[in-house]
């Protein structure tokens, strides 16, 4: 069984299918990761450098930011990457507005 | 390949069942427990719809409760509906009853208050819920084509398996089902968030399409709205364990389940009538009963929920098959899970031979095999509310 899976060309991180302990290698293409920090069975590797604002990509679409530069071969999760949806956090009064997520109408699908 | 065929019950509305319940409605708060006491005494023919609404609420939550109810009273897989009232609340009992009526069904009202009593009522609702079962239990099954089948499409306690083994086994269902000329519901609107684009690019025509993304921003505008960062509700503190990290991720995954292909023909409200061919979008929360509730209330007769981590829902009319691709959860959660598909992950079976091996459990629940949350005897029941109860 391959210790990880790729789900779709140009994704930047797999999935770990077992636990995998330092050291181990993954070959695959482009190139070879060798994996850096244990990573959890169900968890993401990354394949490649990402940026810090960059996109990580898995099921061929963003999932999210890279909140700091992530190396191949370490883990991806909570601590290194955040979603950029439903960030009610992030926003202030004076931009919410001006999101053209809020200015849609909401009751067009409601029957009353 | 022959069209498939089930053993069904046809209703005078022209609609399909796959069970033949007496349904047993209470129509508030107040006269729920008279109602599981007694489906509880008629089981397993007759099953309630326990809820904790009914009264108390304002408009549109009102038209909610009244419309959920009223769509499980037309359902298909009832035969006969006994309304338990109390007498004072705002859900009228003889709404229901007539919707029940108008789709050909038998039904009666008992009310608490004007029996004198939860005694009396109880004894006499009992008796009418035993003549109307035994008059169901003479009804045969019949010969029925799947294209009659609307699929609820359901995960919860997901896990990296869901996205990777269930899901698409579940969405290949759902696409061979719609071939049929069947149809499936999806829900769980903030389950979509970071996958609509997918979605909006099966839509016909930019109106379709354009009715999901404004219920996708409702959602996203609600949470936005309180000032939090979703996570830890979406993805749940379990998902997060298991390796999923944001909505997105989750949502990518999680949207397999409703095909990879079949076109996006219908969104409906909670628990709206579902009329369209093709893949139709529900808007529901993420919570599991209450989405279950609101797809079945749409007219799905039959849900597959796909779980990584182990789930025990189930409906009170409707069959909830339980799928995951979690060998671990397979294990040590049996006595829940009807079909076990971890072997798409290692190896031992191509996605395509677990679809095949789902869509054949799909067609056997529906000819009357019962599933583990039916044999154990879950029917979790919540109508969704968005306002305050006053």
């Amino acid at each position: 069984m391959n210790p990880v899976i790729v789900i779709s060309t140009g994704d930047n991180v797999a999935t770990a299918l077992e636990t995998l302990e330092p050291g181990l290698v993954l070959a695959g293409s482009p190139g070879s990761v060798t994996v850096r920090e244990r990573i959890p069975r169900g968890h993401k590797i990354a394949l490649a450098v990402i940026p810090a604002g960059g996109a990580v990509i898995k099921y061929g679409s963003s999932i999210g930011t890279a909140t700091s530069e992530i190396a191949p071969g370490t883990h991806v999760h909570t601590h290194n990457l955040s979603s950029a949806r439903g960030r009610g956090d992030l926003a202030t009064r004076a931009d919410l507005p001006q999101d053209g997520r809020i200015a849609e109408p909401s009751d067009d699908v409601r029957p009353v | 390949m022959s069209a498939p065929v089930f053993q069904g019950y046809r209703r005078p509305d022209e609609r399909v069942g796959v069970r033949n319940h007496v349904l047993v409605v209470p129509t508030v708060i107040c006269a729920s427990v008279v109602a599981e006491r007694v489906a509880a005494a008629v089981a397993p023919v007759a099953t309630a719809l326990p809820h904790t609404a009914g009264c108390g609420q304002l408009g549109p939550d009102m038209h909610t409760t009244h419309d959920t109810l009223a769509a499980y009273c037309r359902h298909p897989n009832v035969g006969a509906v006994l309304v338990i009232a109390l007498g004072c609340e705002q859900v009228v009992a003889q709404y229901l009853a007539d919707a029940a009526r108008q789709a050909g069904k038998p039904a009666q009202v008992v009310a608490i208050q004007a029996e004198g009593g939860t005694v009396r009522a109880t004894a006499r609702a009992t008796e009418i819920a035993r003549s109307m079962a035994a008059d169901l239990e003479r009804v045969p099954r019949e010969r029925c084509d799947v294209s009659s089948l609307i699929l609820s499409v359901k995960c919860g306690g997901s896990d990296y398996t869901s996205g990777l083994a269930s899901n698409p086994a579940l969405g290949r269902v759902a696409d061979r089902l719609v071939d049929l000329g069947g149809s499936a519901v999806l829900g769980e609107i903030a389950e979509i968030m970071g996958a609509e684009h997918l979605l909006a690019a099966r839509a016909p025509n930019a109106e379709t399409a354009g009715r999901l993304l404004r219920v996708i921003n409702r959602v996203e505008s609600e949470a936005m709205a309180l000032g939090l960062d979703i996570r830890g509700t979406q993805p749940s503190p379990g998902n997060i364990r298991g390796g999923l990290t944001t909505i997105e991720e989750k949502s990518l995954g999680a949207t397999h389940k409703g095909g990879e292909r079949t076109p996006l023909a219908d969104v409906v409200p909670y628990a709206g009538r579902i009329t369209q061919k093709g893949l139709t979008v529900m808007d529901t929360p993420g919570l599991d009963v209450e989405s279950v509730t609101g797809m079945v209330g749409g007219g799905a007769q039959v849900v597959v929920f796909t779980t990584g981590l182990g789930t025990p829902t189930g409906n009170p009319i409707a069959p909830v098959i339980k799928i995951t691709g979690n060998a671990r959860t397979a294990g040590s959660m049996a006595d829940n899970i009807d079909l076990d598909v971890s072997g798409v992950l290692d190896n031992r079976e191509t996605l395509a031979a677990a679809a095949d091996r789902l869509f054949d459990e799909v067609i056997a629940v529906c000819s009357g095999r019962a599933t583990a949350a039916e044999r154990l005897g879950f029917r979790e029941f919540a109508i969704h509310r968005r306002n305050p109860t006053i």
